[in-house]
């Protein structure tokens, strides 16, 4: 009576037989295999090349969406469509979000944090240098909501109680500028202490914003946040007033817009969409058929962002099953071509006492070995394809987001696997099947 | 001495579409352990089916065969493949040594399929044998690279690797010229005279002319079986060799 050791080790034996077995036959015939397991390459290259970059892209949209703030819900003012059906030209248009709005919208419970903001281009003076920036009014919450990083002095602050100072309260002619306006006034010197000139107002540099990477908005373009030079929106409105005009080929055309967006932080997550409901709401009330607000729910996006995954993984898996079904069908192919040219060799096994189950396990193995190396080679070529191919884009300066996905590689290792089997089994089956006499005459 | 082989009324028939050939009717044999048994008559008299239904490659019609204590009709594929692997050895007319292997790996080959581990100590034996048959020079060597001659002595030391109660030879010198058919014919003779019961078949007077016992077919039944009372007999019995022969042979059986 065997011991169940010894049937395992002898398992061992034979299996390890085989497998060397199958690597020389795959090294007799290099080309034969190499061109058979093609299809295994090319889908497992195609499966690690897709889900790392298809995890990079989702990895920079969900990056996104979180500097975005995911308790977030961003109110924005948008120009309401030309109203060409009155024939009067407006030489003002007045629109948006107003103060009012904003009292109203801060009535929510659940809301934690709140920035205003009013925004306008403008050139930014020191002397002689000038840049051309953008103006933001906004309170010191705007550094908490968007996590801003300084590298030099402070951001705006200020203090609840109205009547306690701060640069908000006391309408101080301060700001803070972002990296590439002080580059471009200060190259030589810090920017904090030095004076700028906006629109023929002097405010006094308080900090100096780190280096910002642009955020696509709501509208789907790129925010340069580093031409942003911040004030306190009190000091803005006295200075500026509501009133901002644009010159266009000679004519004056002008918009009045109290506040440009509003950043409502919400205490979590779960209330966000409510809250979003609510602002929508309220807005709907005081504007009426206006429709010159966007309610923007960033987790929203977070869904979509998710969604898209999905569907992307989809596709994926259609692409990586087509790709292994014709893998499989080409090992196939050529498993039963090698269980025809190899008739003799298994009438001759038989003779010698193999019994069915160790000709199907000496082919099965065989097949298994071919489509393993060929997932190998598919998943060497793959992740270095993955490295190499941003790299290269890199050079024309295009970026493409990639992050190797390790259960990419497992996966493709195992449906390599399981392709042998599942396309090795009917051709091991067959040489099995053979009968001894006839495989012996066959030459 | 006792029966190794004993089939009674064994009849082959192959049924083809039209047809149905008669390839044996009705024939019975006994084979006693040491025997030299030559199976001769002309081409389509059945000698190969008999030999293939001997080897347990096929199964008969009808009628009983039972090789040493085992009744063997009845028995299924894997059954077969293991009295294969345990108690018979085969010589092939065209050798039929795998190309991919080594001499030695080819001699081991049915020890791969009798359940036991192949270990040094089953290799050193292989390599034995393999002198033994005289290529210990070419231990290393694929079949493409030997002699018809060779090739067949590698098939002689695999059909005795597993220590077979009965070696089947199936024109063993059938695609050899003369002077090496009689070296292989010497070696199988002294295979015979170590003990082996060996049933070949041949067309050839000749090559029968060594057997102790010839039977002779016509029609798939057994015309003549005749006692050779002069077999020819090896000039240089070389007791070296049976007792090496014996020795590598009986540590076998463990
Ligand atoms: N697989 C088969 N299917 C059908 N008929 C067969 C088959 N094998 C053998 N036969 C027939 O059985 C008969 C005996 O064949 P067998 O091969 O045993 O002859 P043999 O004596 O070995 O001849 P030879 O000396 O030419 O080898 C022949 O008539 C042959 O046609
Ligand atoms: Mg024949």
């Amino acid at each position: 009576m065997k011991t169940s050791l010894q049937r395992y080790l002898l398992l061992w034996d034979t299996s390890r037989r085989s497998f060397v077995l199958a690597l020389r036959s795959l090294w007799l015939h290099k080309l034969r295999s190499f061109l058979s397991v093609l299809g295994i390459i090319i889908g497992t290259v195609s499966v690690i090349m897709l889900m790392s970059f298809g995890e990079g892209s989702m990895r920079d949209a969900l990056d996104d969406i979180k500097r975005q703030g995911a308790t977030n819900v961003i109110v924005t003012s948008t120009k309401p469509p030309d109203d060409a059906s009155s024939g009067r030209r407006v030489m003002i248009l007045n629109y948006g979000l107003t103060y009012e709005d904003y009292e109203q919208l801060l009535l929510l419970d659940t809301i934690v944090g709140s920035v205003p903001m009013r925004m306008f281009r403008q050139e930014i003076r020191n002397l002689h240098r000038m840049h051309n920036g953008r103006v933001v009014g906004t309170t010191a919450a705007y550094e908490n909501v968007n996590r801003i990083e300084l590298v030099d002095g402070r951001f705006l602050n200020d203090s609840d109680e109205a009547d306690e100072p701060g640069d908000d309260n006391e309408m101080r002619n301060v700001c803070v500028l972002g990296a590439d306006v002080a580059e471009a006034l200060f190259p030589f010197q810090s920017a904090v202490g030095q004076t700028i000139v906006l629109n023929k107002h002097h405010f006094v540099v308080v900090g100096v914003l780190k280096e910002r990477s642009p955020l696509t908005n709501a509208g789907g373009v790129a925010d340069d946040y580093n031409s942003d030079v911040y004030i306190p929106l009190r000091t803005c409105r006295g200075r500026y007033g509501e009133r901002i005009f644009i010159r266009q080929s000679g004519s004056r055309t002008g918009e009045q817009v109290e506040l440009h967006q509003i950043t409502l932080t919400i205490s979590d997550m779960e209330k966000v969409r409510d809250a979003g409901e609510f602002a929508r709401a309220v807005l709907k009330r005081r504007h009426g058929f206006k429709k010159d607000w966007t309610v923007t729910v960033p987790l929203d996006r977070l869904e979509e962002a998710k969604r898209a995954k999905a569907r992307y993984m989809m596709l994926l898996a259609v692409i990586a099953g087509i790709s292994l079904v014709v893998g499989g069908i080409g090992i196939m192919n050529i498993m039963l071509a090698t269980v025809t040219e190899r008739t003799r060799e298994i009438g001759i096994r038989r003779a010698l006492g193999a019994k069915r189950w160790d000709i199907t396990q000496q082919f099965l193995i065989e097949a298994i070995v071919q489509t393993t190396v060929g997932g190998t080679l598919g998943t060497l070529f793959g992740v270095s394809l993955v490295f190499l191919f941003p790299w290269l884009l890199a050079l024309f300066r295009v970026t493409l987001p990639a992050q190797l996905n390790v259960e990419s590689i497992f996966l493709s290792m195992g449906a390599s696997l399981s392709v042998g089997v599942f396309f090795g089994l009917y051709p091991a089956f067959r040489a099995s099947r053979l009968d001894p006499i006839e495989a012996l005459r066959h030459d | 001495m006792p029966p190794v082989v004993r089939i009674e009324h064994l009849t082959k028939h192959y049924f083809l579409e039209s047809v149905t050939v008669r390839a044996l009717c009705d024939v019975s044999l006994t084979v006693e352990q040491g025997e030299f048994v030559a199976l001769m008559g002309p081409s389509g008299s059945g000698k190969s089916t008999l030999l293939n239904l001997l080897g347990c490659l096929d199964r008969p019609t009808d009628g009983t065969y039972i090789l040493g204590d085992d009744d063997i009709s009845h028995m299924d594929d894997d059954r077969l493949s293991e009295v294969r692997s345990r108690y018979l050895g085969f010589i092939f007319q065209s050798y039929n040594l795998l190309p991919q292997y080594t001499v030695v790996e080819n001699i081991e080959v049915p020890l791969l399929y009798q359940g036991c581990r192949i270990t040094e100590k089953t290799r050193q034996r292989c390599i034995q044998l393999a002198e033994l048959v005289g290529l210990g020079e070419r231990l290393d060597h694929r079949p493409m690279q030997l002699s018809g001659g060779q090739q067949q002595r590698v098939a002689i030391a695999r059909a005795l690797v597993n220590d077979p109660h009965v070696i089947l030879a199936d024109e063993p010198t059938g695609n050899l010229d003369s002077r090496t058919s009689e070296e292989i014919m010497q070696m199988l003779i002294r295979l015979n005279e170590a003990g082996k019961t060996i049933i070949m078949v041949t067309h050839e007077n000749d090559i029968a002319a060594w057997a102790k016992r010839v039977i002779r077919m016509r029609d798939g039944q057994i015309e003549t079986d005749d006692r050779n009372t002069e077999p020819r007999i090896v000039q240089d019995v070389s007791s070296a060799f049976v007792s090496a022969l014996n020795s590598l042979l009986s540590e076998a059986i463990q």
